[in-house]
């Protein structure tokens, strides 16, 4: 099963290879990783989704919170949160297919980013599903290049 | 009064009780080497950083302080990769400073670089590259208090050379506070409530202690709780010492070379109390069919280890000390219970086991066996010395025909297996108890791994001894040919050892051959009574195996007997 973690991290040089090391030392998949910094100076915000069974996500969440760099751990899955990914898609785009691919690009809400003669970057957030729905229907125009963040998450306040 | 870097180093050492450093000099540490005559720190200079880093851990190990070792950078921080790895395994309080090339030429793959911190990550409980001359203290502070507290573990602490030939003011922090690392000392009283009453209710009742009981000065009430509950008790190997050898509770160790009674005691038991312990699968065998009937409660300071083999259905997180004082607690307030009458057949049929099945071996006419030398290393040492071992055959037996009637008393690799590490330990170990008997059990095969410290241990006078279960073979490799690769003897024949009496004697130290049973106990007597270091060579019969053995993956119940 797909887990969300929240990880609450010191901000310090080596913290991301600590994490990311734990995962591949012990033999655990990371499907995505994002980091950035939060408004606390000098702690970051890791999200991190991985899979696994509920023995191996225990173990995971056991040993995240073991690194001494890490400050807080909370597995989002089991809690109502709130869930993001930007992605750009460099699409295919000859002049007959341009219009349908600007019709797609409105009803998913994405951004037009760059334009060339045949070509199209878009500008896509959203949840998995969602993001997966876009990438289904766009390429049958032929994706040329893609680039997505990693999910960032945080919990709803009404729980 | 402004310090410069190495002085703030070996000044904080001094404030964190440090009398003893094991290390190896060179280019990157020499503003430290400088000024070490300039504190009360005594130095150990090692022959191999490896054998610095055992050195410090069989100090630890057999005192319970943390254990301290100094290296330069490069191939000097490398050297101590297995020795730490070997700490990380068996959670020994130790930290480790490296040299490290100057600040600025950090990443520029200069001369003696390597990145020891990214290199360490995996095998330390932390690890720290000090960049800045002000966080020097703090960060020597943190180390010790990480390394000592928790899970105890190494963390090293890298050290550029112009850190250490700055200068600042000096203030060495009182007291630490790590907003992310807070380990949990105290039991969660319903849950020991929760144990006791699983406790009270059991008819077949078994304590399992591991190394956790040792490294938090839980023995004493451990004996005390089994002995007043008549519970019988087994040990893994890093938990020999935990429960007096000579108890009639006493089962022996359990797992892959575990004794008879402890095994089945684990496979009937219908409670099974872990202190301290991480059910490694050396001990459970496989583990689906480990300790089918008991209702399991684990006690361990280290979350991740609970639920990370086998299901679990009491956990408590806790220093085993606290827990066990809590469990005792709770027992005490139960109604008067006969437990001996309680547990009285259960105690019976263990018994049973140990009678039908004790540890025992094939003697043979003219041929030395390799049990016969521990037991009578036993019968001489009264079971007061310091034991060290290498790793294979000779610290099997080691583990299995020499009681260990204290904690501390048994220093072994347990969780990496490290070959080579029992003669290092051994010094450590002296250097902290110069009035102890120390005495490494070694293969001729593990022995040769650093057998280079004999200079050391003659340098500072550690009258450490080495008895060297001599088969000729790689034996416990040999063993596993014998039994499971239709005895294809596959580069495990060390066709041409070292006269090893000679090798003593080329050191200064004393060399000793045994090749009858009847000069065990007299060689074996002189060689301990013998101020200077001694190398025993005792020729053992050559196809020697350990049993009883569970076979790799097998049940606990499985096991191949004599």
């Amino acid at each position: 099963m797909r887990h969300v973690l929240s990880v609450l991290v010191e901000n310090e040089p080596g913290v991301l290879s600590r994490v990311a090391g734990l995962f591949s030392g012990r033999g655990f998949n990371i499907d995505t990783l994002n980091v950035g910094p939060t408004l606390e100076k000098g702690i970051s915000l890791m999200t991190i989704t991985t899979f696994g069974d509920e023995q191996i996500i225990e173990q995971i969440v056991k040993q995240l919170r073991k690194v001494v760099s890490v400050i807080k751990v909370v597995d989002l899955t089991d809690l109502k949160s709130v869930e993001r990914e930007m992605v750009l898609i460099k699409v295919n785009a000859e002049d007959s297919k341009r219009a349908e691919i600007l019709r797609v690009a409105d009803i998913f809400r994405c951004k037009v980013v760059d334009v060339s003669v045949d070509e199209i970057t878009l500008e896509v957030t959203g949840d998995q599903g969602k993001i997966k729905a876009i990438v289904n229907l766009l390429q049958r125009f032929g994706i040329k290049e893609f680039a997505r963040t990693g999910t960032v998450a945080l919990r709803r306040s009404m729980q | 009064m402004e310090l410069t870097g190495a002085q703030i180093l070996l000044e904080s050492l001094k404030r964190e009780g440090v009398k003893h450093i094991f290390g190896f000099p060179g280019g990157a540490v020499i503003d430290i080497y400088d000024q070490i005559p300039n504190y009360p720190i005594q130095h150990y200079l090692v022959r191999h950083e490896q054998g610095a880093v055992h050195a410090a851990d069989g100090y630890a190990r057999s005192t319970g302080k943390v254990g301290v070792c100094l290296v330069t950078s490069g191939p000097g921080a490398t050297n101590t990769v297995t020795g730490i790895a070997t700490a990380y395994m068996d959670s020994i309080p130790m930290v480790i400073f490296t040299g490290q090339v100057p600040t600025p030429l950090i990443g520029n793959d200069a001369f003696q670089e390597v990145d020891i911190v990214g290199i360490t990550r995996p095998c330390t409980k932390h690890n720290y590259l000090v960049k800045d001359i002000e966080k020097l203290a703090g960060t020597i502070k943190e180390a010790f208090y990480i390394a000592s507290t928790g899970r105890p573990g190494p963390v090293l602490v890298d050290l550029p050379k112009d850190i250490m030939q700055a200068k600042t003011g000096y203030e060495y922090p009182e007291t630490i506070s790590i907003r992310s690392y807070n380990p949990n000392y105290l039991p969660n009283r319903k849950q020991v409530k929760k144990a006791v009453r699983l406790i009270a209710k059991a008819e077949k009742p078994l304590i399992y202690a591991g190394g956790g009981v040792i490294s938090s000065h839980a023995g004493q009430v451990l004996t005390r709780l089994a002995r007043k509950h008549a519970i019988p008790v087994t040990a893994t190997l890093m938990g020999l010492g935990a429960f007096p050898g000579n108890d009639p509770l006493w089962l022996g160790m359990l797992g892959m070379h575990g004794t008879f009674p402890a095994n089945m005691a684990v496979n009937n038991s219908d409670v099974l109390i872990s202190v301290g312990a991480r059910f490694d699968d050396r001990v459970t065998g496989k583990v689906n069919t480990f300790a089918p009937r008991a209702k399991i409660i684990h006690i361990d300071i280290d979350p991740t280890s609970i639920r990370k083999n086998v299901s679990v259905h009491i956990p408590i997180v806790s220093d085993c000390l606290n827990a066990l004082e809590a469990m005792e607690q709770e027992l005490d307030s139960l109604e008067d219970l006969d437990w001996q009458q309680k547990h009285d057949s259960w105690l019976k049929k263990v018994q049973k086991w140990a009678d039908e099945h004790p540890l025992k071996y094939e003697s043979k006419e003219g041929v030395v066996k390799p049990q016969f030398v521990m037991e009578k290393i036993y019968q001489i040492t009264k079971g007061e010395a310091i034991i060290s071992t290498e790793v294979g055959q000779n610290q099997m037996w080691a583990a299995q025909f020499y009681r260990y009637h204290a904690p501390r008393t048994l220093l072994t690799s347990g969780g990496l297996g490290t070959m080579g590490y029992g003669f290092p330990a051994a010094i450590g170990a002296q250097v902290a108890h110069p009035d102890k008997l120390v005495i490494d059990i070694a293969g001729d095969g593990s022995i040769q791994m650093n057998i280079q410290e004999m200079a050391t241990a003659m340098s500072y006078k550690l009258p450490v001894k080495i008895v060297i279960l001599n088969n000729g073979y790689l034996g416990m490799v040999r063993q596993w040919q014998e039994l499971f690769y239709n005895r294809n003897y596959c580069s495990t024949c060390l066709h041409l050892n070292p006269d090893f009496v000679k090798l003593a004697q080329a050191f200064g130290a004393e060399g000793y051959l045994i090749e009858k049973n009847e000069d065990v106990e007299p060689v074996l007597t002189k060689a301990f009574a013998s101020p200077l270091p001694c190398i025993v060579d005792v020729r053992v019969e050559p196809e020697e195996n350990v049993y009883p053995m569970v076979p790799a993956g097998a049940s606990l119940t499985e096991m191949l007997l004599v």
